[in-house]
């Protein structure tokens, strides 16, 4: 490697542009006012300045730079801001089973635009490929970027500099020199100096004919811990597409039933669902709603089991209670790392029918009650001593079919077909009856045997989101770091005043990172306690 | 007298107090070169008169949080009306914590008359208290929504000051591409200002446009029940699949389209139609009486000020401003959002718009701590920053219809 040596006899490691000793620009003859070298490095090497030429030089060098970065952002920003045009798949309306419909649905709601909107995929476009190579890009940018710099932060901030050459002085954006007031010797300047800026919060580092005062040099590192904190925040979100680390189910479950999870070895039971509203007296302010009514709460007392044979394949589940209690919105059910959240519901639902067996040439004399499950009906009821009833077919969502033959358009009971059978074992009489809607149709006219349609038992469902985050603890330390960082580089600022006596005059340096305003406003305080006749340049201005 | 009312009656108070004050902060600013007069003696006498009115507000403004908390059983941060106003209750507040900082009488001249007009705009909105319903029952509504207002306050006296900087510094002897721009600015604020007034002349006047849905909505408990929207402001544009009930002082031009989802979008896109007619007559009316660009007219008022220190006023309130707006915008809304919905972001329209701001507070801070963007740039930024939180608050709040839209114009 080739080493520099600067005119101190300093030997500085390649790419160094302030002499690592003394602090004399080594790139350049130091002609006054030309272009000093950065100083958030105080010229120490960096890869990225230092390497150009190979392919992998120029891949570092642009994902350090902070041009590049902020490009990146903009152009995330952009794309987010565009995602919000029409709504993301996830948030339309109707359900839309197939693709098809999809396309449909953007075309039919919002014209060509839609059409346009949906080919591009920007109706998915956060999970797009292109949007989360953007994120990575961000992350490599912010992990490229800090290795670039922090060994040249470390070595720039681990040594004060104290007693520089003139032109390092000179090369700074806030300077000053005047002869030295003939009243006081130097060592009483210095003193005073430092008196004024200890005052002020400065640590100090001295010799005899320099002074260094600093502040606020631990702030320098508050951008390489915030954006440690944002690598930690986008691995953690990046993480969750990975096998997994994240689950998100839907269960509905109906009262009294206990389903599986689907994905987990878990199953949950609807003990009672309720919906409560908002008495009058209970709101501060009477309310005109139109007859409607604001709701309070929406609660699933809910049971979740543990299946304990859920890895032998066949077995019959095994379920033994985990935990039990209120599932209410915004305080899921938590167990281990899966929660179950309260996120929707049906109230009223057809649960099961009810009927009455009559005895119809006996003077419509009752024989008892038939219940039909409308979730899992039994194919055969006992009505009563010598009297049954067989469930032939039964068809939750009737319809007839396009071959005339009867179908069920789902599996939820919103259209309930029964054909039955009633047998009385006694009289040997078999007669079949279907019910469709509300009615009873017999296969006779002068049929024996009649049914009294009774109220149906009514239920709630719910509806149970049930999601496993597990890469959710990266995210808030992430956000935590980040957070440290801003504070630790906002609220103080790294602030540097040299002093320096050099052929009979003072010579007075000041360097910030950030807020030249008040580096500039504590100098000048600093002059006019020491009563120093001094003007203080400010290239910080142009 | 229902504690309500008293937080009503604090808030009016507010309110004028502010006016008060804003008036008092430009008598301050404009009188300093009238006949007579000592123009810092004048300045520092005037601009402690508003100073103080500005606090005696912002203690009234206190008053009808905490009086409006206690009636309400929750933090004044539910709805449109009451977000608008805690807001306008945050800006005053970082207004009042930079002034100690700074001491410079002119930043009140800004920031008050935007307070005025966010409290106007917070007026628009339907004031009852409502309960709360159970997706808003967590304490990190107060949390996430009083955090996220103060972020934006803060943000906003960023605005005000990046604001001043432009107009005291873009010359104004000869049109450049700056000087547009920067009517451009004022015209958007002016805007806000037409909508308010009209919106508020409207409300007195009973002249409403009903409109009935063709399509019959269910309420919470089931039942059908006929959709009727009404319009304070005179009828531009008709719903979708709408007939109108009564008449309102015009007949409107056209119909909206049928993607604009929700039975309030075009009530919404009515009022956004208005809005820029009545900015675009203010500012041609302010262009007439001044006979120059506006900024023209305000910068002689400003003469004097180093603008170095507003810049760096700018700067300040946006480096304080940034990490509250991202603890309170993003990482509180982050916790709650999993709390409530099992997923810590979902890319609602809320959610990106508040990313979308905190990115390019981020762009911002690059530039200006990297790049060197100090001056005129970063004070464009800081506009744009801000202009950026106003769409967020108003146009995705009333256009776009996401899981986080209170119901409002
Ligand atoms: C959304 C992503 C980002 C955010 C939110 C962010 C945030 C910040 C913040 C708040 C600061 C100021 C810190 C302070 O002065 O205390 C900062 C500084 C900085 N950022 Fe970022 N950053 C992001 C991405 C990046 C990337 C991708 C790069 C890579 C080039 C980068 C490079 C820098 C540099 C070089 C500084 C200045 C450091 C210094 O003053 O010494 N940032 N960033």
């Amino acid at each position: 490697m080739d080493q520099r040596k600067c005119e101190c006899g300093h030997t500085n490691p390649v790419g160094t542009l302030l002499c690592e000793s003394c602090g004399k620009p080594l790139d350049i003859e130091l002609v006054e006012q030309k272009e000093f070298p950065d100083m958030r490095y105080e010229g120490m090497a960096r890869r990225s300045q230092t390497y150009t030429t190979r392919i992998v030089d120029r891949v570092w060098n642009t994902f350090s730079s902070v041009k590049i970065a902020i490009w990146i952002i903009v152009v995330i920003l952009v794309a987010s801001g565009l995602g919000t045009i029409f709504p993301q798949q996830q948030f339309i309306p109707v359900p839309v089973p197939t693709e098809l419909d999809v396309e449909r649905f953007y075309t039919d709601t919002y014209g060509v635009l839609g059409t346009i909107y949906y080919q591009l995929g920007m109706h998915n476009m956060y999970s797009s490929w292109w949007f989360v190579t953007l994120l990575v890009m961000l992350g490599t940018s912010l992990i490229i970027c800090s290795l670039d710099r922090v060994i040249p932060l470390y070595k720039a901030l681990n040594k004060p500099r104290l007693n520089q050459h003139k032109s390092f002085l000179k090369g700074q954006k806030l300077y000053a020199e005047a002869p030295k007031p003939a009243d006081r010797s130097e060592q009483e300047l210095l003193e005073q100096t430092a008196q004024a800026l200890k005052k002020k919060g400065y640590y100090l580092f001295q010799t005899d004919r320099a002074l260094l005062a600093e502040k606020g040099r631990f702030s320098r590192w508050g951008p390489y811990i915030n954006h440690i904190g944002l690598i930690l925040f986008l691995i953690g979100v990046l993480m969750r597409s990975l096998p997994g680390f994240h689950l998100d189910e839907y269960v509905w479950v109906r009262e009294g039933e206990t389903v599986p999870i689907p994905e987990t070895p878990y199953y949950v039971k609807n003990v009672a669902y309720k919906t409560e509203y908002y008495t009058e007296e209970e709101m501060p302010q009477k309310l005109d709603l139109n007859g409607g009514a604001i709701a309070k709460s929406y609660q699933t007392d809910a049971i979740l089991y543990l299946n304990r044979n859920a890895d032998i394949p066949g077995a019959k589940p095994d379920l033994v209670e985990v935990k039990s209690g209120p599932i209410i919105v915004n305080h899921p059910m938590k167990h281990e790392s899966i929660y179950l959240y309260q996120s929707g519901f049906q109230e009223m639902q057809l649960g099961a029918l009810n009927f009455t067996l009559l005895d119809v040439k006996n003077g419509n004399k009752e024989i008892g009650p038939i219940k039909l499950d409308l979730y899992n009906p039994e194919r055969d009821i006992q009505v009563a001593e010598g009297y049954k009833v067989r469930v032939l077919d039964y068809f939750p969502d009737f319809a007839m079919g396009k071959d005339g033959k009867p179908i069920t358009q789902t599996n939820l009971p919103k259209n309930p077909m029964f054909a039955m059978e009633i047998v009385s074992e006694r009289d040997a009489i078999n007669e079949k009856v279907v019910y469709l809607e509300g009615s009873i149709l017999t296969q006779k006219n002068d049929a024996q045997f009649g049914l009294k349609i009774s109220m149906p038992d009514l239920i709630d469902i719910t509806g149970l989101n049930v999601r496993t985050d597990k890469a959710l603890p990266l995210v808030w330390v992430g956000s935590f770091i980040f957070m440290i960082g801003v504070v630790m580089g906002f609220f103080w600022q790294h602030r540097r005043i040299w002093i320096q006596f050099q052929d009979g005059n003072i010579l007075i340096a000041g360097h910030t990172n950030k807020n030249w305003f008040g580096l500039r406003k504590e100098v000048e305080g600093m002059v006019q306690q020491t009563n120093l006749s001094v003007t203080l340049e400010d290239k910080s201005k142009v | 007298m229902p504690l309500y009312q008293v937080s009503d009656w604090l808030l009016d108070i507010a309110f004028i107090l502010y006016v008060l004050s804003s008036v008092v902060f430009i008598v301050a600013m404009t009188g300093k070169n009238w006949a007579g007069r000592d123009p810092k003696q004048h300045e520092i006498k005037f601009g402690r008169i508003a100073y103080w009115m500005a606090v005696i507000g912002f203690i009234a403004q206190t008053g009808y949080v905490i009086t409006r908390w206690i009636a309400g059983g929750h933090s004044p941060t539910s709805n449109m009306f009451e977000f608008m106003a805690f807001l306008d209750y945050c800006i005053i507040l970082a207004y009042l914590i930079i002034y100690r900082i700074y001491k410079l009488t002119v930043i009140g001249a800004f920031v008050l008359p935007l307070g005025v007009i966010m409290l106007a705009y917070s007026y628009v909105f339907p004031k009852e208290i409502t309960p709360l319903i159970p997706s808003l029952q967590s304490y990190w509504l107060h949390i996430h929504v009083t955090t996220a207002a103060l972020g934006e306050g803060i943000l906003a006296v960023g605005f005000a000051a990046g604001l001043m900087y432009l107009i005291l510094t873009i010359p104004q002897k000869v049109a450049t591409k700056s000087t547009r721009w920067l009517e451009i600015v004022l015209a958007v604020v002016l805007m806000l200002v037409g909508f308010i007034a009209m919106e508020s002349t409207f409300a007195r006047m009973d002249q409403k446009t009903v409109f009935e849905m063709t399509q019959p909505s269910t309420t919470p408990t089931g039942q059908a029940s006929p959709q009727k929207v009404e319009y304070t402001l005179p009828a531009i544009v008709a719903p979708a699949n709408s007939t109108i009930m009564k008449e309102g002082p015009m007949s409107p031009w056209f119909t909206a389209p049928e993607w604009m989802e929700g039975k309030d979008a075009a009530r919404k896109l009515n009022t956004m139609i208005w809005s820029v007619i009545s900015g675009v007559v203010l500012y041609g009316g302010l262009r007439l009486i001044f006979r120059k660009r506006l900024a023209a007219a305000i910068q002689p008022s400003l003469e004097g000020i180093d603008p170095d220190l507003v810049d760096e006023i700018s700067y300040r309130a946006i480096s304080i401003g940034y990490p509250v707006f991202t603890l309170g915008a993003l990482i509180f809304a982050m916790i709650w959002a999993h709390e409530a919905w099992g997923r810590f972001w979902g890319w609602d329209p809320k959610e990106v718009w508040a990313l979308i701001v905190w990115l390019f507070y981020s762009a911002y801070l690059h530039l200006r701590l990297s790049r060197g963007w100090i001056g005129a740039k970063s004070a464009w930024m800081s506009v744009i920053g801000f202009v950026i939180i106003l769409i967020t608050l108003v146009v995705v709040n009333l256009v776009i219809a996401g899981l986080h839209s209170y119901a409002g114009v």
